[in-house]
């Protein structure tokens, strides 16, 4: 069985078997919940953060072996980023640090740049009312 | 690492006596049927054999098959030849909601074309209620086409019933038989159809040929235009090879079916139990008993299906399932959600289809593999701590 013949790339395959990051941050800075049962991807990206950088990351996913490897590689990707950066991960700078994704299957990588950005703006906002409740 | 293949719903692997009766027709006995000399009245002649093969099979009469490329035709032949033929006296068709695709884009082009569709429900097993049939007809009723046994789920419809219904009313009665011709009895006497469509690859036949049981008397447009084959029914000169190899898989079938479904039934409640045993939050989907010999289909709780498969692929398991992650709409199987199922349910799915080179060994192997690629794919699943 030739692997020219599989559906995704190595690299996805890797991601998909040993999927980096997985599970939960116990009292994390930001959570980002994306996706819906309909569509059959779910996921929820946790951030931990400290002087403006993404310290940690990791990830929870119901979907396909897109889903899961693109929410490995994202945790992966924003990592020691700062926030600044972070937001400019695109969903082509998942797919493209996979190798590439198949056409039917890029909606997974903007799964995954929707749960990085929905976790960076829920710190965001977080941090926020933190402010505004110091100042009062 | 040998490769387990359990997806004999999707295709099934040509017979080797299959391909042995084919090869001379590619070869020394090329003709075309349509030439008067040997070489075509040979081909002829294995044409006729192969249509009388399957006629046996069903029960019914060589002139009433008509060869087509396969299941798809046979379902598009049917819908559109008799709305066509009959359009003069009626526009309503009735069908169900679980059909296969060939038959329910078929329905949505007629529908376009200005023909009025009743699509019906299913119970929780995705069981047709023959009443609902009665309670849909009108006046303007000219055609029920409802499948002998569904793709997905395996459960077998009250086919006999309701046709019954429709010869009293007088309508025309087609059934997709594409899962059962080859796998459990059929015959068109008992089961009263007027049309009966029928797929030579999902019979250990070769792919790109299949046929159209057409009662005697029954009205069709054809599809295709042109030459005088298949008795001005059937435009083209014929897939001789593919004809031949559907006649011998008809003929094997109609040998070793019953002992076969015997033993397939007796794999698939072992791996029915197994799988029930062995994880929790897991269902079967279809109905109990009334269900193709060789269909399991189960949802698992909090894991999407192409995940499982894709771990499966990597034991060599090949397995198929009702998540749609990679088709335009997302949706997942419509024949889940018409048995109730919810979207998470439907793409958690998994169908195992057994088939002849099966064994006890293959089974035990699934039931070894699975309970830990479930929990692995749950571990990472945000829909089980949504549920803590």
């Amino acid at each position: 069985m030739a692997d020219a013949w599989s559906l995704y790339s190595s690299k996805v395959m890797d991601h998909f078997k040993n999927p980096r990051n997985v599970g939960e941050i116990e009292n994390p800075d930001g959570v980002g919940h994306v996706g819906n049962p309909v569509c059959g991807d779910i996921m929820e990206l946790y951030i931990k953060v400290k002087d403006g950088t993404i310290v940690d990351a990791k990830f929870k996913t119901f979907g396909c072996g897109a889903a899961i490897a693109t929410s490995s590689m994202v945790t992966e990707i924003v990592k020691g980023k700062s926030l600044k950066e972070a937001l400019n991960i695109s969903n082509k700078t998942v797919a493209e640090a996979l190798d590439g994704l198949p056409a039917v299957k890029m909606h997974c990588s903007v799964l995954a740049e929707e749960a990085l950005k929905s976790a960076i703006e829920d710190y965001l906002n977080k941090s926020r009312k933190t402010r505004g409740g110091r100042e009062q | 690492m040998r490769r387990i293949y359990l997806d004999h719903s999707a295709t099934t692997p040509t017979h080797p006596e299959v391909v042995r009766a084919m090869l001379p027709f590619f070869t020394d006995s090329f003709g075309n049927p349509s030439s008067i000399y040997s070489y075509g009245q040979e081909a002829k002649g294995a044409v006729e054999e192969a249509r009388t093969k399957v006629a046996q099979l069903i029960g019914a009469r060589s002139e009433e098959i008509v060869f087509t490329s396969g299941g798809t035709e046979a379902d598009n032949f049917a819908l559109k030849g008799v709305a066509y033929a009959d359009e003069h006296k009626g526009n309503h068709v009735i069908t169900t909601s679980i059909e296969h695709h060939a038959v329910l884009e078929t329905c949505k082009f007629l529908e376009r074309s200005g023909f009025q569709i009743t699509c019906l429900p299913v119970d929780k097993y995705g069981l047709v209620d023959p009443d609902d049939v009665k309670k849909a007809i009108t006046n303007k009723t000219i055609l029920i086409s409802v499948m002998h046994a569904n793709n997905e789920v395996g459960t077998i419809e009250p086919v006999e019933e309701i046709s019954r219904i429709a010869r009293a009313a007088g309508i025309c009665f087609h059934s997709d038989a594409v899962q059962t011709i080859g796998h459990i009895p059929v015959n068109v006497d008992e089961l009263t159809v007027d049309l009966l469509s029928i797929s030579g690859h999902k019979l250990y036949g070769p792919k790109g040929v299949g046929a159209l049981y057409v009662r005697k008397g029954t009205k069709l447009v054809p599809l295709m235009h042109g030459g005088e084959h298949e008795k001005r029914r059937r435009a083209g000169t014929e897939n001789v090879p593919g004809i031949v190899g559907l006649g011998k898989a008809a003929d094997l079938a109609g040998q070793e079916m019953s002992k076969e479904a015997e033993r397939l039934a007796c794999l698939r409640d072992k791996l029915i139990k197994g799988l029930e045993r062995k994880i929790d939050r897991i269902r079967l989907n279809g109905h109990p008993t009334k269900r193709l010999p060789n269909n399991v289909n189960v949802s698992v709780d909090f894991v999407e299906g192409e995940s499982m498969i894709l771990n499966l692929d990597l034991e060599g398991i090949c397995v198929s399932t009702g998540s749609a992650c990679s088709s335009a709409s997302l949706e997942p199987s419509h024949v889940l959600l018409a048995l109730g199922l919810s979207p998470e349910q439907a793409h958690g799915s998994l169908r195992f289809t057994l088939g002849r080179e099966n064994t006890e060994a293959d089974i035990e192997r699934v039931l070894s593999v699975l309970p830990g690629i479930v929990t692995k794919l749950r571990a990472m699943s945000p829909l089980l701590k949504t549920r803590k």
